[in-house]
């Protein structure tokens, strides 16, 4: 389908900015259509967890007098309706303590279900200057610990390509509601796939940026060595405009690197010739699907086509990644969660001795996947078992980066897909975590390492979206998003949207 | 393997209140994950340092200066119990114990 043809709420932030710019249509009017297809889906879907009607609706006001006014010039955003998944606190408090109608942030927990933020987190801060007008809170994997989107408190999401099958996760309210028209870009986080696999489970574009380009204050911590932000969009070009509006410095998150962002914008030039890309054999692992095999192969010939030199290239520790991420990422977020204690904020026992209080407040807030990681994190830290799992991670992870590293000298990037599999069918395999973790076989590697990496459409399997993943040198997120936006052109697969997004 | 009595030991000190039901699931579960993660064992890192983060930044300061802080009754607004400007606790201390 043209893209003339698609309405308003389908079509791409380039699109519809140009739009806003000529004033052929207003912000508020992309909010209102935003907004429809959020009350037409949000029963099939369960994409959002908060709505902030008015508010949106407002910013949206504002945004279309700063265009009337002229104030349009290097503020891509100004005027885009957007969504954060549930994970970034969003000011909820004045400073009398009083609710000021920003919306709550639950982070998909009940441990923190009503909770109201003291303070905006740099997302929300950033991309309220950038003038882009946010509209609502996503549903997620609790504490962003999942591949699906099931381990939620408030129910699972629904993939609008096939509502029986998941979104993929941790972000997939966020994948979810950019695929189905109900906002033009998302924020999710990407601890060891959040993002890149559930852009590729909804087919949308989706990017974890490099550990350090984007600041994580205000992001609900999970696995601090491991946490990054970063956008879902439709479009590559899309992706490098919201990373320009959210990347650089900030002296509040102190892993957050002093370094000047490129423009990204400028970077998409379309031409790839010349450039060395890698593919790793070890990403083409036993147990992945024929069809997105296929997808992949054929996205690595696109990319040939248009010049670049495709060489195959080994990371012999990929097969410890997962064992590596998964106690690493366990033993940081048992201590991160300490701090739901039942005192400061959030879900209390009401308990009368302080021991039962945390227990019983921290049993009945949390939920099963929570539990089972702060478990494994807690087992992996205790003493006798610490330098047996903790630091032996540690020194995998120290292997890992180090192939990256050499691999990543020798050629510009990296291909290779984003997932195994194609979205699955809604509990499948909830009764299995080894299983379910599995699903970020291709893509925790990258966190472990710190890399940027990003997941652009590559086509159908059996008439669900599969991802083709780039991944670049540290800071170097200027040359993933040249590879994926020249791919997106000749590929043409950002056209795609569910069959349900056409009203 | 881990026994039940480890899974308790290690909720007591993760200070996570199971059920006696999510006990017998745990020990199922932490035993296949553990038992997978254990592979690790194989892989040869004696002349391998840890990494714990992946940026070379170390020990950022700040000059050491007065700056607005969070309203005390914004700090506040989410207490589940409090007393006047504070925090309200369960004992910790108390005479006779």
């Amino acid at each position: 389908m043209a893209v003339d043809a698609l309405p308003v709420a389908d079509r791409t932030i380039t699109e519809v900015g140009a739009l806003l710019r000529s004033r052929e249509v207003s912000s508020r009017e992309l909010t209102e259509a935003c907004l429809a297809r959020i009350d037409r889906d949000a029963e099939r879907l369960n994409t959002f967890l908060a709505v902030g009607r008015e508010r949106a609706l407002g910013a949206a006001d504002a945004a279309d007098s700063a265009l009337a006014a002229g104030d349009a010039a290097d503020r891509p955003l100004l005027g885009i309706p957007y969504a954060l998944k549930d994970i970034f606190v969003t000011r909820g408090l004045d400073d009398a303590g009083q609710p000021d109608g920003g919306l709550p942030t639950t982070a998909g927990s009940r441990i923190l279900e009503g909770y109201l933020s003291p303070y905006a987190g740099s997302a929300e801060e950033r991309l309220t200057a950038a003038g882009a007008v946010l509209i609502g809170k996503t549903n997620c994997d609790e504490f962003a610990m999942g591949s699906s989107n099931e381990n939620s408190a408030y129910g699972p999401v629904h993939n609008p390509w096939d509502e029986s099958t998941v979104p993929g996760g941790s972000s997939g309210g966020s994948s979810a509601g950019v695929a189905a028209g109900e906002m033009y870009f998302a924020l999710g986080t990407d601890t060891g796939g959040s993002i890149r696999q559930p852009a590729s489970l909804s087919g949308v574009v989706g990017m974890k940026p490099t550990y350090g380009r984007v600041s994580r204050y205000g992001m609900v911590a999970f696995a601090s060595s491991l946490d990054q932000c970063g956008p879902f969009t439709r479009s590559v070009r899309d992706c490098a405009a919201v990373l320009g509006a959210i990347a650089g410095h900030d002296p509040r998150d102190s892993t957050s690197v002093e370094m000047s962002v490129p423009d990204y914008l400028a970077a998409l030039t379309g031409e790839i010739r010349g450039l060395r890309l890698g593919v790793p054999r070890e990403y083409f692992v036993t147990g992945m699907e024929p069809g997105v095999e296929a997808a992949v192969r054929d996205a690595i010939k696109v990319l040939e086509r248009l010049g670049a030199e495709i060489v195959e290239v080994s990371l012999p520790s990929t097969d410890s990644g997962l064992a590596t991420y998964y106690i690493i990422a366990p033993a940081e977020a048992s201590a991160n969660l300490a701090r739901y204690d039942g005192v400061k904020y959030g879900l209390s026992a009401g308990e009368d001795e302080l021991l039962d209080n945390y227990l019983n407040t921290r049993g009945a807030g949390f939920g099963a996947e929570v539990k089972r990681r702060i478990m494994l994190g807690t087992y992996a830290l205790s003493a006798g078992y610490y330098d047996a799992y903790y630091v032996k991670a540690q020194q995998v992870r120290t292997l890992i980066k180090a192939e990256f590293d050499a691999v990543l000298a020798d050629v510009d990037a990296l291909i290779a897909p984003t997932s195994p599999s194609v979205a699955f069918k809604i509990g499948a395999k909830t009764q299995d975590p080894l299983l379910m973790y599995l699903n970020d076989a291709c893509t925790l590697p990258v966190n472990i390492a710190g890399l940027p990496g990003i997941s652009v459409p590559c086509g159908l399997s059996d008439g669900l979206p599969v991802g083709l993943q780039v991944i670049g040198r540290a800071f170097d997120e200027a040359t993933v998003l040249r590879v994926a936006d020249a791919y997106e052109r000749a590929a043409g697969f950002d056209q795609l949207r569910p069959p349900t997004a056409h009203d | 393997m881990i026994s039940r009595e480890d899974v308790e030991h290690v909720a007591a000190l993760a200070r996570l209140g199971l059920t006696d039901d999510e006990i017998d699931l745990m020990q199922g579960q932490l035993n296949r994950i553990l038992e997978a993660v254990g592979q690790l064992q194989a892989v040869d890192t004696s002349s391998v340092g840890p990494t714990a983060q992946v940026i070379a930044l170390e020990n950022v300061m700040r000059d050491d200066v007065a700056r607005p802080s969070m309203a005390r009754e914004a700090a506040l607004g989410n207490a589940p119990q409090r007393e006047g400007p504070m925090l309200r606790v369960p004992v910790i201390l108390e005479e006779g114990r």
